[in-house]
């Protein structure tokens, strides 16, 4: 029997959000991620551009919003990190599930901070354009002087803004929930709100803007009848909302067991996807001037990720008018939406480590974010840097998020059989209340939709070598990291907990006091 | 633009920003319980 009264052990001393918004504004800002402004728009262009809507609004509304509220249900219920909540759902087997995300979830941050440390530098580069004439060989060789293989010779100005980006992400995880994320997510959100509007705002008044709105709202409906634009929508609703992998799940253990998870969870969909409207009429309203400014088609111009954001846009900020500010807004936003999202990476596996140790808000910050941030610059501040994170990127994202999905959607609806329960809590307090069809959502529609998802990416990447990067790497970075964290969560699921974290579901401190 | 790009976008803006719209609405009437900062636990 513990020692101390469950609230003081399951609430008081894990943290919490003081307000349902802060909450909410720390979810929207897991979610609103690099993602939404660089991959959606390229996405939805290239599969049925105003069509694209529907495919995309039933992934919302029958994948990505149910799949959201069981992660909500999961941590808001059991009052854990994901293995403990796993753990207290089911046992050992189920807590291994719970390792399986905190280690997606190390991965990611170790990689997503190279990203920002790159939209850093950017952000100052935009001031005095210093790309020059060829944006693509200054990103490529100049900046990153990158090579394709594994070393360890240090890129210095890759370097500095990832100490930097670690220094500022470790005192947020140092200063807790509340005052860390909470206070950030409170700050970054409306500002990265203002500044993207602007950009839009700026984007839309450039010539030749009207050309990429056409280019990105024109319906192509054939699209509609192809498997591959429906995989594409879930594909995207999936990677933007951030579920599946723990952080909804810790997240929603930081919240207070009164509160509407299902109205919440509402905002929190419906505002991810706005933002990436926002984007996607930002970015394409900047790529129709470009393309117009170099006399060929928008579909000439279109890219996605880091060929978007560090070779186009680039581009663009040169030819635009008061192209500085642009740049500036655009780099400034991919920081701030970064940085959010790293965050919420980050505290999966602070959580969880809190959670099995019973360690302090600091220590537990420490004993993560160090060594996950000296690995993290031992391989993304080196020449060899973008190849190895694009790989861990591509791999972790399909071979580890989308499969711990889908084996944890079937192990909750058909091993646990927990879905009535779950539903029932969410029901508890709920403005928008569940009925029978989201646990038939949950148990077989969208597992069979993420299977689907995830076979068509397997077939993808057995058919050639991603990218054409060689096997090696690949086998190391791409299938070795995603085994790898299979192989670490079974090791941890075996590890024994503090003594002062109570495996049993907490009761609600009114009803531990009757 | 098209009338038909232009459907499309004004019907994606109604979708996704009024959906938000809502949604804000709907937790705004139906707050039960919003704990304030007194509420808030430690983080030890």
């Amino acid at each position: 029997m513990s020692a101390q009264p469950p609230e003081q052990t399951t609430e008081a001393t894990r943290g919490a959000f003081a307000h349902r918004r802060v909450f909410i504004f720390a979810a929207i800002g897991s979610a609103v991620g690099l993602g939404n402004i660089w991959r959606f728009p390229y996405v939805a262009y290239d599969n049925g551009g105003g069509a694209f809507l529907i495919p995309y609004l039933v992934a919302l509304l029958a994948a990505g919003l149910p799949f959201l509220l069981m992660d909500y249900a999961i941590g808001h219920k059991f009052r854990g990190s994901a293995p403990l909540s796993f753990r207290r759902m089911s046992g050992r087997g189920a807590e291994t599930l719970g390792w399986w995300q905190v280690g997606i979830c190390a991965i990611i941050a170790i990689y997503y901070a190279a990203i920002i440390a790159y939209a850093i530098r950017y952000t100052l580069f935009s001031v005095d354009k210093s790309w020059g004439a060829d944006p693509n060989a200054f990103f490529f060789k100049e900046f990153l002087q990158m090579e394709v293989g594994f070393g360890l010779d240090v890129v210095p100005g890759v370097l500095w803004p990832l100490v930097v980006t670690w220094l500022v992400v470790l005192a947020i995880m140092v200063g807790g929930v509340q005052n860390g994320i909470g206070r950030t997510s409170i700050v970054f959100i409306p500002v990265l709100l203002i500044a993207f509007v602007a950009l839009v705002v700026q984007a839309l008044l450039l010539p030749g803007a009207v050309d990429g709105l056409n280019a990105f709202f024109t319906p192509d409906w054939g699209a509609l009848t192809d498997t591959a634009v429906w995989a594409a929508a879930v594909g995207q609703i999936f990677f933007s909302l951030s579920v599946g992998f723990g952080i909804m799940i810790t997240y929603a253990s930081y919240v207070d067991r009164k509160t509407d998870m299902t109205g919440s969870g509402l905002v929190v969909g419906t505002a991810n996807s706005s933002f990436e409207l926002l984007a996607g009429i930002g970015v394409f309203a900047a790529l129709g001037f470009m393309a117009q400014a170099n006399g060929v088609a928008v579909d000439d111009v279109a890219a996605d990720g880091i060929g978007l954001a560090f070779v186009a846009f680039p581009a663009i900020i040169s030819e635009a008018p008061a192209g500085a500010l642009l740049g500036v807004l655009f780099f400034g936003s991919l920081v701030l939406a970064g940085i959010t999202s790293l965050v919420s990476v980050l505290e999966v596996v602070i959580s969880a480590v809190r959670d099995k140790l019973d360690l302090g808000r600091t220590a537990a910050s420490l004993a993560v974010g160090v060594p996950v941030a000296v690995v993290s610059g031992l391989l993304f501040s080196t020449t060899t840097g973008l190849p190895v994170l694009d790989t861990m990127d591509h791999f972790i994202n399909r071979f580890g998020i989308l499969l711990v999905a889908v084996i944890s959607m079937v192990w909750v609806a058909w091993q646990m059989r927990a879905l009535a329960d779950l539903r029932a809590h969410l029901n508890g307090i709920a403005s928008v209340p569940l009925g029978g069809w989201w646990s038939a959502l949950i148990a077989v529609v969208i597992p069979a939709a993420l299977v689907y998802v995830l076979i068509d990416e397997l077939l993808v990447v057995l058919e050639a070598p991603y990218e054409g990067y060689p096997d090696w790497l690949l086998a190391a970075f791409g299938w070795g990291t995603a085994g790898l964290v299979v192989v670490v969560a079974i090791v941890l699921a075996r590890l024994p907990w503090s003594a002062r974290t109570p495996l049993d579901v907490p009761a609600a401190p009114e009803e531990a006091a009757r | 633009m098209t009338t038909t790009a232009i459907v499309m976008m004004v019907i994606s803006m109604l979708v996704l920003w009024g959906g938000l719209g809502l949604a804000i609405l709907n937790i705004s009437r139906s707050d039960r319980h919003e704990p304030g900062p007194a509420d808030a636990h430690r983080d030890l």
